[in-house]
């Protein structure tokens, strides 16, 4: 049974601080996940988005708004359909949660 | 098992039970400079008769031991020894759990260890063999042992399999009397086993801080490139066995290793390009 769809509204988490540990490389940073046991390549904005999400839950939009205020990120439609794709993969390595 | 045979090489020892007594005795000729182990084996192999009858009609020697391919291919007695080898390597790489074992070769110069890893075929493992009859000690052509506690790497030094044109090279830096015997057409070609340099087998126990990763490739026109800390991480955990029975710790040990120390891809033509291109990024380390 898969997950209905992430929306812009759904309330998502990443497991807490300590949940995982995060090593920067030269491009990409190396994230092992405690729980799961895996390891994962990342780029940015990766790192940045779970960070956000262990100090609290989020909706998507919300995320994008918070990312807006400290970078030069445009709000529109596609920019959300880009971080929900992006939040849905990291849904499915199970970094990230419906809260 | 009528025949065995108990051996200790660097951290890990061995027991091999075989039903017949033609690779015990080879085991014992090419493991002789070597410690006989007395203790509680950590992994042990069984060399075993495809089946009952196979022992005097046709022989044919199956794989068995403490961990198991389901699809080891059985080979010819005549390659009994090849098959004892390769079962030592399985058992270590199914098997090991306190080391991060990497695929590589390694040698150790005034503490400091140089890794060498790559694909069958990269000349890794004849390129330690040498370096180790040129002024370093030889710590392994298989496996590198990684310490996820200190970093050090610890070595594995076995026999060495020289593999077709490695046999030549390596004939005509040590005396006879370190050459197992030739065996023809093998699952892996003509292998000849080389037995390591005194110094090695007797410094067996004694580890080396790593110092640099080397991914040499045979067969191109000199080159050295550099290569960034994502790549060697991918590159090293394809070259790990164990690197995800591990866990955290092997993410700890092998961050460490990537985030700390220069790593660089090198072609070479002939071995003595590769020697040449190795004393000259060891000595830029200093």
């Amino acid at each position: 049974m898969t997950a209905p769809a992430l929306l812009p509204d759904t309330l998502l988490r990443a497991d807490p601080p300590g949940s995982h540990v995060l090593v920067a490389l030269d491009v990409f940073t190396a994230l092992y996940h405690r729980r799961s046991g895996q390891t994962h390549l990342v780029s940015e904005p990766v790192p940045d988005l779970i960070s956000r999400l262990e100090q609290s839950a989020m909706t998507p939009a919300q995320l994008l708004a918070a990312l807006s205020e400290e970078a030069d990120v445009s709000a529109e439609g596609d920019v959300l359909a880009a971080l929900i794709d992006r939040l849905a993969e990291l849904e499915a390595l199970g970094l990230v949660v419906r809260a | 098992m009528r025949h065995s045979f108990s051996v200790t090489v660097g951290p890990r020892s061995f027991r091999i039970g075989s039903d017949w007594r033609d690779p015990v005795a080879r085991l014992e000729a090419l493991y002789a400079p070597y410690p006989q182990s007395a203790v509680i084996p950590d992994f042990t192999v069984r060399l075993e008769a495809e089946r009952p009858w196979r022992r005097f009609v046709r022989p044919s020697v199956a794989i068995r031991g403490d961990y198991m391919l389901p699809d080891a291919v059985p080979v010819s007695l005549a390659h009994g020894l090849l098959a004892a080898e390769m079962a030592m390597n399985l058992q270590m790489a199914l098997g090991e759990r306190h080391y991060l074992l990497l695929h590589a070769s390694s040698v150790e110069r005034d503490g400091k260890v140089l890794l060498m890893t790559g694909e069958s075929g990269s000349g890794k493992s004849t390129l330690s063999a040498l370096l180790g009859e040129r002024g370093w000690r030889f710590m392994g052509d298989e496996f590198a042992l990684i310490d996820p506690g200190t970093g050090l790497a610890h070595p594995f030094p076995r026999p060495v399999s020289l593999k077709n044109d490695a046999m030549a090279v390596m004939a005509s830096e040590v005396s006879a009397d370190r050459l197992g015997p030739v065996m023809h057409a093998t699952p892996k070609g003509d292998i000849r086993h080389l037995v390591p340099h005194p110094d090695a087998i007797a410094a067996m126990e004694t580890p080396g801080k790593p110092a640099l990763i080397l991914f040499p490739r045979f067969g191109g026109a000199r080159a050295v490139r550099q290569i960034g800390e994502s790549e060697v991480f991918v590159r090293l955990t394809q070259a790990s066995t164990n690197y995800v029975a591990l866990g955290e710790q092997g993410f700890a040990a092998l961050t460490q290793l990537v985030t700390t120390l220069p790593a660089r891809a090198i072609d070479y033509p002939d071995t003595a390009t590769a020697v040449d291109l190795v004393d000259v990024l060891w000595s830029d380390l200093a």
